[in-house]
């Protein structure tokens, strides 16, 4: 069975279990600083990088606005190309309309191209139960299918394996998704990404449907983008008969002129690449090239919600580069796993919380779940200013107010006390470990002062004093919060 | 059902877009496009060495030619990898494998992907080349054939010509590209980089790619090579 992650714990919990692997962390520390160095290389390329991100932040923000109208145009188009369009308000509908289309073709396995929506929706568990297998394609995704894992990283969702792991996991269960692991096999990359290709050939060539998301869709042509490395992508978008893609509403752009932006920032963001191996490029269907028959599913599953919020609305321009992950001191410490939904890092710090409203302690505790120190806004390709939107979150889940969960404006309460003392604490603890990052916390919190709530419990001011730096506890942070962690735990 | 959660997702959107005033038009809020159309001023020799450093920094292989030359070349490269059926697009021009001793597989509807898993190579022409990114873009072209035939072979020679495929940047390159067309952008072999985030060749996609820039025969500048380029930065 797939993993999922209901019922995981608040983030607090979750990242004080994964910052005591030692190995999770090592293995998540030398994966992000080295892309991080490479990406910082990449964007240095381009003269015109601050222009280019003020455009995408420009044109994702235009089509926000007027989103109602960018979606007819887009679903006009797919179905004038040969294309049928579907409409998800939430993660069952999705999965219900996959898994039937999956059922009309007659055909109990599908091959899927990663996808952070069908992750999103667990669109895996729901084909399972349906009787279909669903055969993930994508070298880091297969990583985590054959360990029975879950992702903990947007674009290498198995960055918390090393080379070994893999090797292992490779050697122990490729057989019983197929094709075995060639026996002798080494731990270097090379000889695992061949095993990959040997194990999921037959399957490619095998497969009448596939299921993919898609990371632009343009309006103005009816075109999906695709945007690669390993051609994974590329089998399953070409040799299908049947070709289902599962996309957010959020994923659009007016004109085929605005691929141009996006284009540039997403690769080097991404991988630090000038371009990635692979994108393609489709326009409904094509005769004798490709699928014959192509079912876009456009997804809500929260999205409207957060359209909904004005300051946390940004959230949508996010074109899932994860290189906010990268440079994130506190997703290097946690892991991807402990922010419990397949958005870790600061994305899915802000994300997670609107998508699915602030239902549990998980969600309450995400927008605390950072330092405050900026760095994710200063790499976000689209400018999206997490921070801004954390002490928005955070005064949400202290105060309470007004949001929209499913469509509907409702007033959150206050949460428990303990509880979000709990979550500040953490939030503050990760604050006084790095005195770099409390320093830029405080110029936040001067620009957003207009946002913070007025008046929060004991330490909680190390993140919402707007005027001067607090005075740093007599007691270490760390001995205190050790001493009353057991009082409140 | 389908037209029931249209209906709701479209309602959903246009409550949570109240505070977008009624009269505003897409067109009103600004995008600011004071970005660059080209990262420099290039010849168009100039360009075509950006274009082979670029591809060979992504371990592409770039070969130089004139168009004489091209027949030879082709026949030398699917001889050093010791060819035997090599995949054709309908519209490539037949004297370019003429003296090649290999079996052609013809591009056709009814070429399935488990016949291609059986041909060791491929020769295409292209849409274009982009010089920055290092790119070649297919469009199914009557000289490129269907999607498929450059995927499933394990080698791939994609051929550019240099006097009027080659443009500089991502901006230039969408400007000439038809929509409706199924696209596919080549910058390298098929890589991944999901182990400990480091690029690694070779996965699904050709893990060889030969890249001819084929000039027009006339004498170059002192840049013209025949056969492999230097070796670029980064290898
Ligand atoms: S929030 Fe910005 S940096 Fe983070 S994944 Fe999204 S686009 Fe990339």
């Amino acid at each position: 069975m797939s993993r999922t992650y209901l019922g995981m714990p608040a983030f607090p919990e979750a990242a004080a279990v994964s910052t005591g692997d030692a190995t999770l962390r090592a293995n998540l520390r030398r994966a992000t600083h080295t892309i991080r160095a490479k990406r910082a290389a990449a964007v240095a390329e381009l003269d015109d990088w601050d222009q280019l991100r003020a455009a995408g932040a420009a044109v994702k923000d235009r089509t926000l606005r007027h989103l109602d109208r960018y979606l007819l145009q887009l679903e006009e188009n797919v179905t004038r190309a040969g294309g049928t369009v579907h409409w998800a308000a939430d993660a069952d509908e999705a999965n219900r309309i996959v898994t039937d289309l999956v059922r009309a073709t007659g055909e109990t396995e599908v091959v899927k191209v990663k996808s952070m929506a069908t992750q999103e929706t667990g669109l895996n568990a729901a084909l399972e139960q349906a009787g279909i297998r669903p055969y993930e394609t994508d070298l880091a995704e297969l990583i985590v299918q054959l360990g029975d894992d879950l992702p903990s990283h947007i674009l290498v969702p198995a960055i918390h394996r090393s080379r070994g792991e893999i090797r292992d996991i490779f050697r122990t269960r490729m057989a019983d998704w197929g094709r075995p692991a060639p026996s002798g096999l080494t731990d270097r990359p090379s000889d695992l990404a061949e095993a990959a290709r040997l194990h999921l050939r037959e399957k490619f060539l095998r497969a009448k449907v596939a299921v993919s998301g898609a990371n632009f869709m343009v309006a103005e042509t009816g075109t999906l983008v695709v945007v690669e490395s390993e051609g994974n992508g590329r089998m399953c978008l070409t040799l299908p008969e049947t070709l289902i893609s599962v996309v957010g509403i959020e994923k659009t752009v007016p004109t085929w002129q605005d691929l141009e932006i996006y284009l540039q920032l997403l690769p080097r963001s991404a991988t630090a690449e000038r371009m990635n191996p692979y994108t393609s490029m489709w326009t409904g269907t094509t005769d004798d090239d490709g699928p014959r028959s192509f079912h876009l599913v456009l997804l809500d599953n929260g999205r409207t919600d957060a359209l909904a919020d004005r300051t946390g609305r940004q959230v949508l321009r996010c074109i899932r580069c994860s290189a906010c992950l990268n440079v994130c001191p506190v997703y290097e410490r946690a892991g991807g796993h402990a922010y419990g939904s397949p958005y870790p890092g600061p994305i899915g710090a802000v994300l997670t919380p609107q998508l699915r409203g602030l239902a549990s302690p998980l969600e309450e505790s995400l927008p605390f779940a950072s330092s405050l120190c900026g760095a994710c806004y200063d790499v976000c390709p689209v400018a999206i200013d997490i921070p801004e939107i954390l002490v928005h979150l955070r005064e949400r889940v202290v105060q309470g107010g007004e949001v929209t969960t499913r469509g509907i404006r409702t007033v959150v309460k206050p949460a428990k006390k303990h509880l979000a003392e709990r979550a500040m604490m953490h939030a503050a603890g990760w604050t006084l470990d790095h005195p770099r990052a409390l320093r830029r916390a405080q110029r936040l919190a001067a620009r957003t002062r207009r946002l913070h709530p007025r008046r929060l419990p004991g330490p909680g001011r190390a993140w919402s004093d707007t005027r001067e730096l607090p005075p740093l506890p007599t007691e270490p942070f760390r001995d205190w919060w050790a001493r009353t962690r057991g009082g409140t735990a | 059902m389908r037209g029931t959660s249209r209906d709701r997702i479209l309602a959903r959107v246009r409550r949570a877009l109240a505070d977008v005033p009624a009269h505003e038009r897409p067109q009103d809020h600004p995008v600011p496009r004071d970005y660059l159309r080209t990262h420099g001023a290039r010849t168009p020799a100039e360009s075509a060495d950006l274009l082979a450093e670029n591809l060979a920094d992504y371990r592409a292989v770039v070969h130089r030619v004139a168009a004489t030359g091209l027949p030879a070349l082709l026949t030398e490269l699917l001889g050093r990898r010791g060819a035997r059926r090599v995949a054709v697009p309908a519209g490539l021009p037949a004297e370019w494998l003429a003296q090649a001793p290999v079996e052609q597989v013809p591009d056709s509807a009814g070429l399935t992907a488990r016949e291609l898993d059986a041909v060791d190579s491929v020769v295409t022409g292209c849409a274009l080349a982009i010089a920055e990114t290092g790119t070649v873009v297919l469009d199914a072209g009557p000289d490129q054939g269907r999607r498929l035939i450059t995927l499933v072979p394990d080698h791939h020679v994609c051929v550019v010509r240099t006097a009027d495929q080659i443009v500089d940047s991502v901006p230039q390159a969408l400007g000439r590209l038809d929509p409706a067309r199924p696209l596919t952008w080549i910058s390298g072999p098929s890589a991944t980089s999901d182990i400990e985030l480091d690029r690694v060749e070779g996965v699904h996609g050709p893990r060889a790619l030969d890249v001819i820039l084929v000039h027009d025969g006339r004498p170059r500048d002192e840049q013209a090579v025949t056969g492999d380029s230097a070796p670029a930065r980064g290898l």
